[in-house]
């Protein structure tokens, strides 16, 4: 027999006879619809801001000249589609990468990147030391079961909640490992 | 990493004395689980729909091990159909030899590891050294084990019995090129790190992992971490191997709204952690494998009581509140699963054969704090007392309890025991002999009233 | 209403002083209370031991016993959570055996619930001028969820000056035959309790179960505090008369 099958026959035996069991999905009662929420944007920038991560709120119209002032002198990664020109090509020298997104969480502070166009592979918001992402307010969803909907699973997903940490020594949060150290995020508003 | 924890001597009680009376590790271990501890209580707090989160994250864990089979085939199927390739391992041995394999077919002799608890448990690091392959482990708390040549004494954070000057002195003896003037202070150690792993990332060209989450219906696979070793490891190199526990399934894509609220929250008391990765199938070009272990799952799964152990997404919120966890440290339980749920888990997947093993079940008080913190609600005082009640007694323990049974199966001979008791009550020493001594040791023996209760109300009320 | 009083073994054989409390005190508040002579133990200590078949004996027996009362109170958190919480897991589901629990175990009340949620009475007229601090032993407090039951309890005692205990809910170490099949972490959280304790400045500490103050009080009299411990009954009994 083989181990595929081997292993399904134990499964099988194991579990004869034992019942099903209906999932209880009390915890949607209470999500708030689509839309509904106030706020939003500023839970959401106050979350991210707790994990030290640097907030700005921005009017759309003036996003790009924001991100001219974020960026100052570093040669940074454009992804194909975020529109904007210029760009640095060498991921191993380049010192940040500037993206949008798929999806924001308000009560985590969390980012999704599904890879998609202004997104850039998961390499690229991952090599460079600083990461600019720019988040349209209609991006931003009240909780992780909005954002899980909204999210396609067949696409490589990224979820970002502040910058690279660790709680390895004495649990206490260190910023900064391997991912970006510096994470900046624009909300346009 | 030379050590290994199979065929370690001991036991418990044995182990757990030593560690009691190392004080720095008590206050290393006090410190952190009590730091965790408050993070977690307050995170979780600020969820209004914290238990029925718990409610739905028990339920659709039974709901998947009760309909395994139709899911692994399902998961099987989509890891297929994105592209990878789908292993069956029905043992630790068997797994290993399918991971050196591939690592051979792609002809390198370094890997890079994230952190997994599978590949621990199948030792897979001593096998591939033993095929001549080097794994490095890439987790901050992993390497401090490695480099140390240590042993993983917590799931989520292994080095948890280190302080940060233990870290920076096995840095500097071990960790090739570190500058003779790193200092203690965390933001430092994690910058030794950062540099010393660079390098090996960039140019690795196979890594391993293991994962949270396998989505049956979409093939989908979870990788949650904070350091962003996990991505690089994840992204980076050509060939990707996942080696995970067959109980790691959850069905629908939609579920994992449920375990990226319960997971994040117990195990690093974090709103959410800073990096999750989810990849289905082969991605961005890159060759991946799935090796789904068995290693004894199967007969945990066979077992009505122990089989909720198989719910356990590893957060460690239990290890972080268990008073003998605090005191005994990781290494007592001799297992890659230490505290309450290693207590319930290791001695079904190892069996009750060894002392170290045997006395794993009695490693707790039953004080009940880990079942109150375990956001898949697991039971683990029920799997433990369970669990007691299978594993071998001693001949005089066993002599002693049925000799208490017979006494209190009969309230006559009880008061005739507590007669004789009272008349011999003057004779009873300070120090008890034998195993009572263990009591003694540490604390007054009471003294033995003249009369019991059922004595005094015989003469006074039953008129 | 018919009450029976379940000892349970460790206090008829070693603190019969809680059992003559529980006594007073109820008949203070006008309960009638019977005592069956045919109780003996609850079985927890062979169960939790990994004994099951002769704790399911002394289950069956205790189902005998107090089977018709119209409650059942325990001076013990421990015990009563036995019955309530541990014994329908020992009986086949559909057996007589599970009736029988099922018949008997909702009647079964650790003291402070019965006084609480049965007799409905937070003062119970009790005088006790000192200062005490309460330790929730674990089986009160996580398995029967007694809350603050016994400390609104204390609350209403004249003189008494209720002090908070430091980390309250950590377990003291006790837990049956843990103490003496893993001595030396069951001392090193006794030691960590009663450091708690001395920390209170309380002259007494009180709990609900008299079997985890015979592990904190056996270490506070060995560590010579001065600290004495009272089971939640005999404070509860005391009255100005009395004293």
């Amino acid at each position: 027999m083989s181990a595929r099958e081997e292993i399904l026959a134990r499964v099988r035996r194991a579990v004869a006879g034992a019942e099903d069991v209906e999932i209880p999905r009390g915890y949607r009662a209470g999500r708030p619809a689509e839309g509904a929420v106030e706020g939003l944007v500023e839970l959401f920038a106050e979350r991210v801001d707790d994990y030290r991560a640097v907030v700005h709120v921005v009017p759309a119209a003036e996003v790009p000249a924001k991100i001219d002032a974020c960026l100052g002198g570093r040669r940074v990664i454009v992804p194909d589609g975020f529109g904007r020109a210029g760009g640095w090509d060498d991921l191993d020298t380049a010192d940040g990468v500037v993206t949008t997104c798929a999806v924001a969480i308000a009560e985590t502070g969390t980012i999704v990147l599904d890879h998609g166009p202004g997104q850039g592979t998961r390499a690229q918001t991952l090599v460079p030391d600083y990461h600019l992402c720019v988040v349209r307010a209609d991006q931003i969803v009240a909780g992780v079961p909005e954002a899980v909907a909204r999210l396609d699973p067949a696409r490589p997903l990224t979820w970002i909640s502040g910058p690279s940490a660790t709680s390895d020594i004495e649990l206490n949060r260190v910023e900064g490992v391997h991912g970006p150290r510096t994470l900046e995020v624009i909300i346009s508003t | 990493m030379s050590a290994t924890f199979l065929g370690m001597p001991g036991n418990f009680p044995e182990n757990s004395r030593k560690a009691v009376h190392d004080s720095q590790l008590r206050f290393n271990l006090r410190k952190a689980t009590h730091t965790i501890r408050g993070k977690r209580a307050s995170v979780v707090g600020e969820l209004p729909d914290w238990q029925e989160l718990r409610a739905a994250g028990k339920a659709i864990k039974e709901h998947t091990l009760r309909n395994l089979d139709r899911y692994l085939i399902r998961l099987e199927a989509a890891v297929t159909a994105a592209g990878g390739t789908v292993h069956w391992a029905r043992d630790a041995a068997e797994a290993n030899r399918i991971v050196t394999g591939l690592v051979k077919a792609t002809g390198e002799t370094e890997v890079v590891k994230v952190k997994s608890m599978a590949t621990q448990e199948i030792e897979l690091n001593q096998a591939l050294a033993e095929q001549g392959i080097t794994a490095y482990e890439t987790d901050l708390a992993e390497l401090i084990v490695q480099l140390g040549d240590d042993f993983p004494s917590h799931i989520l954070v292994p080095a948890i019995h280190r302080n940060r000057s233990e870290i920076r002195e096995i840095f500097l003896d071990r960790m090739p090129g570190v500058s003779p003037d790193l200092t203690d202070d965390p933001p430092a150690l994690a910058e030794a790190a950062r540099l010393h792993l660079r390098e090996r990332f960039l140019r690795s060209k196979v890594a391993i992992s293991g994962a949270n989450f396998m989505v049956a219906e979409t093939g989908t696979l979870v990788v949650l971490e904070s350091e962003g070793n996990g991505r690089m490891c994840l992204t980076l190199p050509e060939t990707l191997i996942s080696v995970v526990g067959i109980e790691k399934l959850l069905p629908s894509w939609r579920d994992l709204e449920v375990f990226l609220q319960l997971l994040p929250r117990s195990s690093t008391g974090e709103r959410m952690n800073p990096y999750t990765s989810m990849w289905t199938g082969a991605v961005e070009g890159q060759d991946f494998h799935l090796v789904l272990l068995d290693n004894g799952r199967t007969d945990v799964l066979a077992d009505e009581v122990g089989r909720q152990a198989l719910r356990c997404i590893r957060c460690s919120a239990c290890l972080n509140v268990c008073p003998v966890y605090e005191r005994a440290g990781g290494h007592a339980y001799g297992s890659v699963y230490p505290g309450p749920i290693g207590a319930i888990l290791t001695p079904q997947l190892r069996g009750m054969s060894s002392e170290l093993d045997a006395s794993l079940p009695y490693a707790s008080s039953l004080c009940g704090a880990c079942y109150e913190v375990c956001p898949v609600a697991i039971d683990i005082p029920e799997v433990l007392v369970d669990l007691r009640a299978k594993a071998p007694h001693a001949a005089a323990e066993r002599a002693g309890m049925k000799v208490a049974g017979w006494i209190f199966n009969d309230h006559r001979r009880l008061a005739r025991a507590q007669r004789a008791a009272t008349r011999l009550r003057k004779l009873v020493p300070k120090r008890l002999p034998g195993p009572l001594s263990a009591w003694t040791d540490t604390r007054d023996v009471p003294e033995i009233p003249e009369e019991s209760f059922r004595d005094w109300w015989e003469r006074n009320e039953r008129a | 209403m018919r009450v029976a009083l379940f000892i349970t073994c460790v206090n008829d054989t070693l603190f019969p002083g809680t059992g003559k409390a529980v006594v007073s005190l109820l008949r203070r508040l006008g309960c009638d209370v019977d005592f069956p002579a045919a109780q003996t133990c609850c079985g927890q200590m062979h169960v939790n031991t990994g004994y099951r078949e002769e704790g399911v004996r002394l289950a069956r027996h205790f189902t005998e016993v107090f089977a018709g009362y119209d409650a059942v109170v325990a001076p013990s958190g421990s015990c009563a959570a036995m019955v309530r919480e541990q014994y329908p897991k020992l009986a086949r589901p559909g057996s007589k055996g599970a009736a029988a629990i099922a018949e008997v175990a909702p009647r079964v009340y650790e003291l402070s619930e019965f006084l609480i949620d049965v007799l409905k009475t937070e003062d119970v007229g009790a005088y006790f001028p000192h200062r005490v601090t309460y330790h929730p032993t674990c089986h009160s407090l996580r398995g029967l969820h007694l809350g603050d039951r016994p400390t609104r309890l204390l609350r209403n005692v004249r003189g008494l000056e209720l002090v908070p205990l430091p980390g309250a809910e950590e377990c003291c170490g006790f837990g049956g035959t843990f103490a003496v099949k893993n001595p030396a972490v069951s001392a090193a959280m006794g030691a960590d309790k009663t450091r708690s304790i001395m920390d209170t400045g309380a002259e007494v500490l009180c709990a609900a179960d008299n079997s985890c103050l015979l592990h904190i009080g056996g270490t506070l009299s060995r560590q010579k505090t001065g600290v004495r411990t009272m089971h939640l009954a005999e404070i509860l009994a005391s009255t100005e008369e009395a004293q």
